[in-house]
């Protein structure tokens, strides 16, 4: 494969400052320069350019993963990283790059309106290059967004969780939010481990804050209910909402066995009752 | 012969399982118990399984075995102290154990047991 000639680098770099203006212009209508500042931006598409000058300039193509490239990609890496923080998509993230395409490609016909055919070598040349950046790009900016997101489901997981001591032997676990295998696991886990510390025999599942109980969602709950009966401890399912309890029965589910309250005051009083306690008001 | 000891204690045996539980090991309790429940007319059996912290789908149902064999010989059982690996596991696999009586430690599966017998 024929690299990109020393006449097109020449081309870029005596014209930087044309290219630069275009490329600006382009992001400018693109809309891709939503939220972010003039100069910054102005900073960011200088510096990118120098940088492709430069590994065009040090010849042929070769991997990203070369020496050559460390610096642009970590510029690229920087820059998509900052773009994903602030909440631009990938397509506005990844047009930065695609955009100076167009600019590119005019410098180029007009260095080269007497050669055709070396026109089409070199356009290729240089598409193929901006194409690897942009590519490079879009990746690194799908691994941060990835990585937020599963920061912020790891620590929607924590939060979702917590085990509450309601009375000497009665537990109680307040559930928000829809209910998956993973979850369900976490749930059991930290359920079952509290149980044996603590040596409670009853357990309240309060579930209040999940939107919506379908099959799985039973057959989860059901799972935690026999775990917790196989340990020896008791389990009280609360906070059945009107709908919740249409729909199990709409849906067949067989929750026999399981004692279920409407909310968690009937559920409390019941352990309280099971535990040999009364609560009186005091005179 | 590796076995799993079984304690008299009045009307109950006590059988606590403290090694890890492979098969031949489980059929052997399962004799061992009937025979012991047969010459001692027990009335009541406590199994503590708090040690046992791995078990597959053949142990599982050695344990519900034992239990339901236990219920048939008139003497009531209480399964005590499973892990909660154990108790996971045992839902995963689809053992629900249904009919057997569980508590959470020796002290409370005894009281239990006590007054099941009493009821009778």
């Amino acid at each position: 494969m024929a690299a990109v000639q020393q006449k097109t680098v020449d081309a870029m770099k005596s014209s930087q400052q044309e290219l630069t203006t275009a490329w600006l212009s382009a992001l400018e209508a693109s809309g891709a320069t939503r939220n972010i500042k003039e100069d910054d931006l102005r900073q960011q598409a200088a510096d990118f350019l120098r940088l492709v000058i430069s590994v065009a300039e040090k010849g042929r193509h070769q991997s990203l993963a070369g020496s050559d490239w460390d610096e642009i990609r970590q510029f690229l890496e920087k820059l998509s990283q900052s773009r994903a923080l602030i909440g631009q998509d990938s397509q506005q993230t990844a047009s930065f790059v695609f955009s100076l395409k167009g600019p590119v490609f005019r410098l180029l016909q007009r260095e080269y309106e007497a050669e055709p055919a070396v026109y089409a070598e070199q356009l290729l040349e240089l598409s193929e290059l901006l194409d690897a950046l942009a590519m490079h790009t879009i990746r690194t900016f799908q691994k941060s967004r990835e990585s937020v997101i599963k920061r912020q489901q790891e620590e929607l997981l924590e939060l979702s969780t917590p085990v509450v001591k309601l009375w000497d032997g009665v537990l109680a676990l307040p559930m928000i939010g829809t209910l998956d295998s993973q979850r369900t696991q976490v749930v059991m886990e930290s359920l079952l481990q509290r149980i044996v510390d603590t040596g409670s025999e009853i357990a309240i599942i309060d579930i209040t804050g999940v939107p919506t109980v379908d099959t799985l969602v039973a057959q989860h709950l059901l799972k935690t209910v026999t775990a917790i009966r196989l340990m020896g401890a008791d389990c009280i399912i609360s906070g059945v909402r009107p709908q919740i309890a249409q729909t199990i029965v709409h849906l067949g589910l067989d929750l026999q066995g399981v004692v279920t309250k409407a909310n968690l005051a009937d559920a409390l009083a019941l352990a309280l009752r099971r535990l040999g306690m009364t609560v009186t008001k005091a005179v | 012969m590796e076995r799993i000891p079984i304690l008299q204690m009045g009307a109950y045996l006590l059988v606590t399982i403290q090694v890890d539980m492979h098969d031949q090991l489980a059929l052997t309790l399962q004799d061992d118990l009937s025979e012991r429940i047969s010459k001692t007319s027990a009335r009541g059996v406590l199994i503590d399984i708090s040690a046992l912290d791995i078990v597959d789908s053949f142990v599982g149902r050695m344990i519900g075995t034992i239990s339901g064999l236990s219920r048939i010989m008139d003497a009531k059982t209480v399964l005590v102290g499973m892990q909660p690996a154990v108790a996971i596991t045992l839902v995963e696999l689809g053992m629900t154990l249904p009919g057997v009586s569980t508590a959470l430690n020796v002290e409370r599966g005894m009281k239990l047991l006590q007054e099941r017998v009493l009821a009778q």
